[in-house]
């Protein structure tokens, strides 16, 4: 493909900035791979942090292998080329009467790239990971092998695949099992919590009650406002109805960089006084699209935080110590002057992940944004990794633009077994940052 | 809407090919694929399938071979109980510079973009014109309304063909069947993947949509997608020679 612009291609944070040496637009998923390592499929570039990146090297861009092998409209099964998103696929499923197993909360991310950061949603209480629904997936090697790899064959590869940041080979198709749903509809529940006792307690009532759960927590809150926030569960409407992929309503898009003081600590502190106090509280129906993908509707949103972009925090510590470490991280947050824009709370369920590398385990997860501002931020992230680390945590690489060698090793304890599983022409940005 | 068309489509692998035929595809057509290589064609057999093709059927012609070109026409009309649309869109970019250094090669880009479209567009009008309907749509280029030393063989070829279908649509203007000539500029296509892109390419997705729309509208015409084309080509086809000649174009 074209050199220039597609080359400096960032991932969603913008933040490391680096430039491919090649980019292969990948067309049919029955050739070979080019030569050029070290190569790397590429989907959408959603992961946030160098994880979609790789500097010097080969990105293979997968997003024109997007054409459906099998759509099963009676049991709910497809298979599709990697390339196909979650959006294009939502268009063919939803009228069908399907969703997807898992979503995570963007539709901007490719099933190729859904497996390999063995991507979560709101029902992972329920329904695990992404990669928990994969039945059966190609992989292609560099040594132009070709493995169908299930969970019941060739399994240690298919579980160094899913949740393997694309590092095992390429994965040109994959089948998975979906939703059945009868309208294109939710009941949702919002409701106010003061704490993270009561975030808890709210979560654990919530997980029989509702399939999906995710909570808001005000990071800028102070004294008896600490941790307060909003909790969110809502079930699939059950009455049969409409079967739009879409919601109607605008979309809006942001045009330009906003400049660095657009979101400050001030102007982040009173947008969450604002979202606090005035959210629809009690039951209220929702289309899918708003429910799970509100982002969506802001079209480049990452521009709201300037050109020098923005880092993404998302990490998991166990249930025992969720408490104490939930509530010291939001302090770190706090004393450190730093506003977080988007803080997302929820609990992990106990379904085991398939991945070696998969992030989701049982505990509590906390997902935070920070403008990109240099050697304070990064200190910050320093202290909260360390939080996490203290409570035998982890850190997920999607999100990740920095970690150290040592809390990577730490957040997943099968990465010496996962690593005999790469590919030896695959290599990322990250893989080299955090291991190499 | 009434009965989804019936779509024979020549050419299917083709990018363009592939996003005008998943448009049908999700409203329920029968769709009659035509393409050379195999297992691009079971590719995209399999994904019309599975959006919603009522039918989808595929086989592999090599269309240089024009003398075949009336059997597949019949058997796709045989296959589909009728054709309600026709889109003819296969064709290759020559390189430019081997096309000028050997007449062979310029030969053989005007054989696949010219003559093997004009056959085609031939056997399949005559048919239409029996019945007194359908819609004939053929890939054109904006290449060809103007011949530019970075083109001209593959300009030739396209504009030989809008040409071509010009008469055809003269022809059969009180036949009830519709000619459509479709003039794409720039697309992101595997055909185009060594150009540098800019903000005047369009997606296939973005021409496919044109194509359709001017499909269900009824045009029978020349059609640029987008549309802002039709502006720039009038402003380059009415440069005059003794201006062009110095430019670059």
């Amino acid at each position: 493909m074209n050199a220039g612009r597609a080359l400096e291609a960032p991932s969603w944070g913008r933040f490391p900035r680096q430039r491919a040496a090649r980019l292969e637009a990948l067309q049919w998923r029955h050739e070979p791979l080019p030569a050029s390592a070290p190569l790397l499929p590429r989907g959408c570039g959603s992961s946030y942090g160098d994880s979609c990146l790789n500097e010097g090297g080969t990105l293979l861009d997968t997003t024109r292998l997007d054409r459906l092998v099998a759509f099963d409209r009676e049991r709910g099964v497809v298979r599709c080329e990697a390339g196909v998103t979650f959006e294009q696929l939502l268009d063919v499923i939803v009228p069908a009467g399907w969703f997807l197993p898992v979503s995570p909360g963007t539709r901007r991310v490719t099933v190729g790239g859904a497996i390999a950061n063995d991507v979560h949603g709101k029902n992972h209480h329920r329904a695990g990971t992404f990669g928990a629904h994969v039945r059966a997936l190609e992989l292609v090697r560099s040594d132009g092998s070709r493995l169908v790899c299930t969970p019941g064959s060739n399994v240690e590869r298919f579980a160094a695949t899913v949740g393997g940041l694309g590092l095992t080979g390429l994965v040109s198709w994959a089948e998975f099992g979906l939703k059945r749903i009868a309208r294109a509809e939710l009941h949702v529940e919002t409701r106010r919590f003061h704490g993270i006792d009561e975030f808890l307690a709210l979560s654990a009532e919530s997980a029989g009650r509702f399939e999906h759960t995710v909570a808001w927590v005000d990071t800028t809150a102070r004294g008896r406002h600490f941790a307060r926030g909003l909790f969110m569960g809502a079930n699939h409407a059950e009455e049969p109805g409409p079967l739009m992929a879409r919601s109607r309503g605008r979309r809006l898009a942001i045009p330009f960089d906003f400049p660095a003081f657009a979101l400050s600590r001030l102007s982040v502190r009173a947008f969450n006084v604002l979202h606090f106090s005035t959210a629809r509280v009690g039951p209220a129906r929702a289309h899918l699209q708003p429910f799970f993908y509100p982002l969506d509707a802001i079209g480049q949103w990452n521009r709201m935080y300037g050109r020098r972009g923005f880092v993404q925090h998302q990490c998991v510590v166990p249930m025992a110590p969720a408490r104490a470490a939930t509530g010291a991280l939001l302090d770190a947050i706090s004393a450190s002057g730093e506003a977080s824009f988007l803080s997302v709370l929820k609990v992990f369920g106990e379904r085991p992940s398939p991945g070696l590398m998969s992030f989701p385990r049982p505990g509590v997860t906390l997902a935070l944004d920070f403008p990109m501002r240099g050697a304070r931020t990064l200190a910050l992230l320093e202290r909260l990794d360390a939080i996490v680390m203290e409570a035998g945590g982890a850190i997920y690489p999607a999100k990740d633009a920095r970690m150290s060698r040592d809390t990577f090793r730490r957040s997943f304890p099968r990465l010496e077994e996962f690593a005999r599983h790469i590919d030896p022409a695959f290599s990322s940005s990250f893989w080299r940052r955090v291991h190499g | 809407m009434a009965e989804p068309p019936r779509v024979l489509v020549i050419g299917a692998t083709s990018a363009i090919a592939q996003a005008v035929a998943r448009i049908y595809a999700a409203r329920g057509s029968r769709l009659y694929l035509v393409a050379r290589d195999a297992s691009k064609l079971e590719a995209v057999r399999a994904d019309l399938a599975a959006r919603g093709a009522a039918q989808a059927d595929a086989i592999v012609a090599d269309l240089a071979r024009i003398e075949r070109h009336g059997q597949i026409v019949d058997d796709a009309a045989t296959a589909l109980a009728g054709i309600d649309v026709a889109l003819i869109a296969h064709g290759v970019l020559p390189e430019q510079a081997r096309a000028q250094s050997s007449f062979a090669e310029a030969q053989r880009a005007l054989e696949v973009n010219f003559t093997s479209p004009a056959s085609l567009a031939h056997e399949i009008a005559n048919r239409f014109e029996t019945r007194g309907r359908g819609t004939l749509a053929v890939i054109g280029s904006v290449a060809g309304d103007r011949g530019r030393q970075s083109n001209y063989v593959y300009g030739a070829a396209k504009g030989g063909l809008a040409i071509f279908l010009q008469g055809l649509r003269h022809r059969l203007h009180r036949s009830g069947v519709k000619i459509l000539t479709v003039k794409p500029g720039f697309v992101d296509t595997p055909m185009t993947a060594g150009f540098p892109k800019g903000p005047l390419w369009a997606s296939p997705e973005r021409v496919a949509r044109g194509i359709v729309a001017a499909i269900d509208r009824g045009t029978s015409g020349e059609i640029y997608v987008p549309g802002f084309w039709r502006a720039i080509m009038a402003l380059i086809r009415a440069l005059p020679e003794r201006v062009f000649v110095k430019t670059k174009l």
